[in-house]
């Protein structure tokens, strides 16, 4: 099969080539076992990932686009649900417990359950998409965050929202965009019941356009500040747009 | 011609040399943007693949939760160690986030490159083809004896480069369609969905990796030349004609 005349002119060469291409290919290989990119390497990645969190926002995320709803019959089964504390997070007195709207508001708010049941209310059966990579569909209930919006009136140097819960200090911080998206919502019913406590009753965010962990369980306030919030998955590296 | 007798003895003295055929022409076959887009989308491919891999064990499945999972040998299989990069799953997305952009930069130059020098006449593969892939597969099964003419590459390869560039589009379609599911719904939709997207995206893994095996078994039986062609640029090897 093979003739002999592509026999290099010189098989020094070629053979220092081949040894040489080996050797890199090797090389790249042992280095890339089971590797994160060390200390080095670490932060560049996530100077990477804040350029991709910028495209997420300000290119391929639009206020407009709505996310595609289900009918009631597709919804799946199964939905997973995680928290982080070590048992699953329950109010002591849900009595007591309020929605506080604070930081750069003209009317920071104290809410009830029953004053957010009684503010504008949204529905809407959607595609669930965690960041490992599974979907389910369900169907939420709540108010959409833009009417929450309307109320406290932020001031013009609020950004951001912080999004803080009860589950061992859990929290997310939102641009002011995905917050005022249509179907951004603060969740109190799941499939036609009140939210389950494994999916962080009385209260969670909620939206289609966002990757689960962006979505704050076991709420407790909203946070409205001019600087950009991190979060409990976000200082830990995850994306911080966390956009689909 | 001749070797003295009483050379060195591991050079045994050889038989005359025949009249022989003259020595193959080196011709230039490369230019540099394929071979620095060829090298860079070997290493960028690298690293997607091991990425995706660690990326992939978050979620060793396919299809909705509480659904049918579509077919899948590797269910809830975890790839050996050394074929991941990222550490966890927040460091392989950024590893795959980050390569992501380099990877299509090195393709879509690669493809202007092809466009504005004309190159694509003699890689990409055309109805005319069909003919001679035919002529070069008998050749192959040994049912035709002489190697048909060809240019730079033969109808075979033709249709090889041509598949995996488009392999490569589909990988970076389906990349986006799970990336941005919602953003995206369109493509996700065209794709079959969210989950349907993220098999086919995880399937274009297994194609490459089929090529790449191949691809160098192929280089170093049948043209070894070619290897050294891709790095310097210069070909002297059995198949030196030109389109």
């Amino acid at each position: 099969m093979i003739d002999d005349h592509d026999g290099p002119p010189a098989g020094v060469d070629r053979r220092g080539f081949l040894q040489l291409g080996v050797a890199g290919g090797l090389a790249s290989l042992v280095a890339a076992c089971g590797w994160d990119g060390g200390n080095a390497v670490r932060p560049l990645l996530l100077d990477a990932s804040r350029v991709n969190d910028w495209v997420g926002e300000k290119i391929l995320f639009s206020r407009h686009r709505l996310a595609r709803q289900y009918d009631i019959r597709e919804r799946s089964t199964m939905l997973p649900s995680y928290f982080i504390s070590r048992e699953m997070p329950l109010l002591q007195d849900p009595a007591t417990w309020r929605l506080v709207v604070a930081g750069l508001v003209r009317n920071p708010l104290s809410l009830t359950l029953e004053d957010l049941r009684a503010m504008p209310r949204a529905t809407y059966t959607v595609k669930h998409h965690c960041v490992e990579g599974w979907s389910a569909i369900a169907t939420w209930h709540g108010v959409p965050v833009s009417a929450v919006v309307e109320r406290c009136q932020p001031l013009p140097a609020a950004r951001y929202i912080r999004f803080d819960s009860f589950d061992s200090g859990y929290s997310n911080g939102w641009d002011m965009a995905s917050a005022m998206h249509p179907q951004t919502i603060l969740a109190y019913g799941m499939n036609d019941n009140p939210l389950p406590a494994a999916h962080g009753a009385p209260l969670r965010l909620y939206s289609p356009t966002k990757l689960g962990y962006k979505m704050t369980k076991y709420l407790v306030s909203m946070t409205f500040t001019a600087e950009r919030p991190l979060g409990y998955w976000e200082e830990q590296g995850y994306p911080w747009f966390g956009g689909v | 011609m001749t070797v003295p007798s009483n050379g060195p003895a591991k050079s045994a003295p050889r038989p005359p040399v025949p009249p022989a055929p003259a020595a193959p022409p080196v011709v230039k076959r490369h230019h540099w943007v394929v071979r620095l887009t060829h090298w860079a989308t070997f290493l960028l491919l690298l690293g997607m693949i091991a990425s995706g891999l660690q990326i992939y064990g978050a979620y060793a499945r396919f299809g909705d939760r509480g659904g049918p999972s579509y077919l899948n040998p590797f269910d809830d299989l975890a790839f050996p160690k050394w074929s991941r990069l990222g550490g966890w799953l927040a460091g392989a997305l950024n590893w795959h986030f980050t390569l992501m952009w380099p990877f299509m930069a090195t393709g879509a130059l690669y493809l202007c490159y092809l466009v504005a020098s004309g190159e694509w006449r003699s890689l990409l593969f055309r109805p005319r083809d069909i003919r001679g892939a035919i002529e070069m597969q008998k050749y192959y099964l040994r049912l035709r004896k002489d190697h048909p003419p060809q240019g730079k590459h033969n109808p075979l390869q033709k249709l090889a480069y041509t598949f995996i560039l488009l392999l490569g589009m589909l990988s970076v379609l389906t990349g986006f369609a799970i990336y941005k599911p919602t953003q995206f719904s369109w493509l996700t939709t065209l794709f079959g969905g969210f989950q349907a997207a993220r098999y086919w995206h995880f399937w274009a893994v297994w194609i490459f990796v089929g090529f790449l095996i191949v691809h160098v078994m192929l280089v170093f039986v049948v043209d070894p030349a070619s290897l050294r062609a891709m790095l310097s640029g210069w070909y002297r090897g059995r198949f030196p004609s030109h389109d």
